[in-house]
């Protein structure tokens, strides 16, 4: 059997060994419900506490402002909808940007129909917002400005700390949905301005199903799941302790081995980058050179499609990713690389590679040498490509 | 989610190329949608299609349709040609999973585009053949939710 090169760790990582361990006797030993009077629900209840605050750790929060929800869709969703429902008394406009995931963009776009006016601000072709643009976006009725750490796609890094400061110099809250960057580069809540912030078990080496709400401290949103009295009244349901504690697991580690497990991957990212940029003609890098997650890369490959591209990828034991319509289940591309500026055709051809620790230079060179000739194959085969070159000669 | 039949026209696609001095060529699709196919055929002076060859952009069904278009008229008279449908095409690959369908739409359209080109430098008449529509772009549903 073939070996598989596992490179589509933006769509979910691998739990790791230790964070495994550290669950598995919330399952068949101490399988106590937490919110419980008797002492078996004592020792649950501690290994919440304690996940809880090394969730909080990791981006300088306080335990208290750590709430555990069922994923990073679920807190997008509850920062937003809670917070317009909350502050629907000072006016009813919201701040987005076109570029974030749809646990944000289609929440938006269901409380434009509650009667609730979004402004998507436009990014640049590297993925970034502009400032400038945020502050004239700014309004009366502004309630809260929605943009993400890092791009999922394109792995671009928003300017955090310096939205947060407008956001608060105007009275405005701010959430940030850091799903792809929690557990992967520095977070301070303080520091960056940040009043609200999601992330998600899964893309750091935990557990699915489990995912974190920070909410600073005075921020008076409500419930979004109503029920028990969990997570002090905020969010019901039986706690997800394996899960939690797992979690919990993944957040210390990452904090404990960020700069070991980044360096390796930035040593990785940017010789993948450089391979496909000097060798593969007509590529373009997707995202900001720099300011960048550590395991993202994201080209465009012109005149071939991301699905075929995949496929054959698929075939060699290579998992990735593409914004392409065939792959997004519509006839559009990724709204992702529409923002910045891509036409469609150029956009269908895009290759999304999110590499983790565990990948060695061996795969990468692997991935790159096949690459060139894939997509070399699928070049001799496009009608775009022949008349490019007849055009050009 | 593809058929053995598809992946292996996907994998082997049969008469990729182009013809120098075609008897007909006709391209159909849209780069924004993200598939384009082309198609060439040489035609003898009895009607009968000698050869024929494609070149496409897109998924792995828009290649594997193209291939198998090209196999099914292959030989065939401009009359067969004609009768070859999308779903045709698809019954040969064994099925395609709906939201692939359009692809198979798109390889019956560039039959019909090469053959219509084929009419028109030939100055003739080709029963039942309308001329092709470029764009055969579905319109996406909007979601309601």
């Amino acid at each position: 059997m073939k070996k598989l090169i596992y490179l589509d760790n933006a769509a979910t990582t691998q739990v790791s060994e230790e964070v495994l361990n550290e669950m598995l006797p919330f399952f068949r030993q101490t399988y106590c419900n937490p919110s419980a009077i008797y002492s078996f629900a004592g020792e649950g209840k501690k290994a919440v506490d304690l996940a809880r605050g090394k969730a909080a750790e990791l981006i300088g929060a306080k335990v208290e402002e750590i709430y555990f929800t069922g994923g990073g869709s679920e807190s997008d969703n509850w920062a937003l909808k809670a917070a317009a429902e909350a502050y629907s008394s000072k006016g009813k406009h919201i701040i987005t940007s076109k570029i974030e995931h749809h646990a944000i963009l289609h929440t938006c776009e269901y409380l434009e129909k509650q009667g609730y006016e979004v402004t998507y601000l436009d990014v640049d072709e590297d993925g970034k917002i502009s400032l400038e643009e945020l502050r004239a976006a700014i309004r009366p009725d502004t309630i809260v400005i929605s943009v993400m750490m890092a791009n999922n796609e394109i792995g671009t890094i928003e300017p955090i700390a310096e939205i947060g400061k407008i956001a608060h110099e105007n009275g405005v809250l701010f959430h940030t949905d850091a799903v792809q960057a929690y557990g992967h580069i520095p977070i301070h809540v303080d520091d960056m301005n940040i009043d609200m912030l999601s992330a998600s078990g899964h893309k750091f080496y935990g557990p699915k199903g489990v995912g974190i709400l920070y909410i600073r401290k005075g921020i008076k949103i409500r419930s979004f799941i109503h029920g028990g009295a969990q997570e002090r009244n905020r969010r019901a349901g039986t706690l997800n302790v394996p899960g939690i504690v797992g979690f919990g697991k993944a957040a210390e580690i990452a904090g404990n081995k960020m700069e070991e497990r980044t360096a390796k991957e930035i040593t990785l990212r940017d010789h993948l980058i450089e391979r496909i940029l000097s060798e593969i003609p007509y590529v373009r890098l997707n995202g900001h050179r720099t300011d960048r997650l550590p395991n993202n890369v994201n080209f465009c490959f012109r005149f071939i499609e991301g699905e075929s591209l995949l496929i054959l990828l698929d075939q060699l034991g290579i998992c990735a990713s593409s914004g392409s319509a065939c792959t997004s289940g519509s006839l559009d591309p990724s709204h992702v690389l529409l923002a910045i500026g891509l036409p469609h055709e150029i956009a269908h051809g895009s290759l999304r590679i999110t590499l983790s620790e565990e990948n060695t230079l061996e795969e990468i060179d692997f991935v790159a040498d096949e690459l060139k000739k894939i997509v070399e194959r699928l070049r001799g085969m496009s009608p775009l490509y022949e008349d490019y070159i007849k055009n050009r000669k | 989610m593809y058929s053995e039949k598809v992946m292996d026209h996907f994998n082997n696609p049969r008469n990729v190329g182009e013809i120098e001095n075609p008897s007909g060529v006709g391209t159909v699709g849209n780069a924004k949608c993200g598939d384009i196919m082309r198609m060439y055929l040489d035609i003898d002076e009895q009607g009968i299609i000698r050869d024929v060859k494609f070149k496409t952009f897109g998924c792995g069904a828009a290649v594997a349709t193209s291939s198998m278009a090209t196999e099914l008229v292959k030989g065939k008279t401009v009359q067969e040609a004609l009768k070859v449908t999308n779903k045709a095409v698809m019954e040969a690959l064994d099925g395609l999973p709906p939201v692939k369908v359009h692809c198979s739409l798109l390889a019956e359209e560039a039959i019909h585009a090469a053959l219509w080109d084929y009419a028109q430098k030939n100055h003739i008449v080709i029963e039942g053949l309308e001329e092709p529509v470029n764009d055969i772009a579905e319109k996406a549903e909007d979601e309601d939710y």
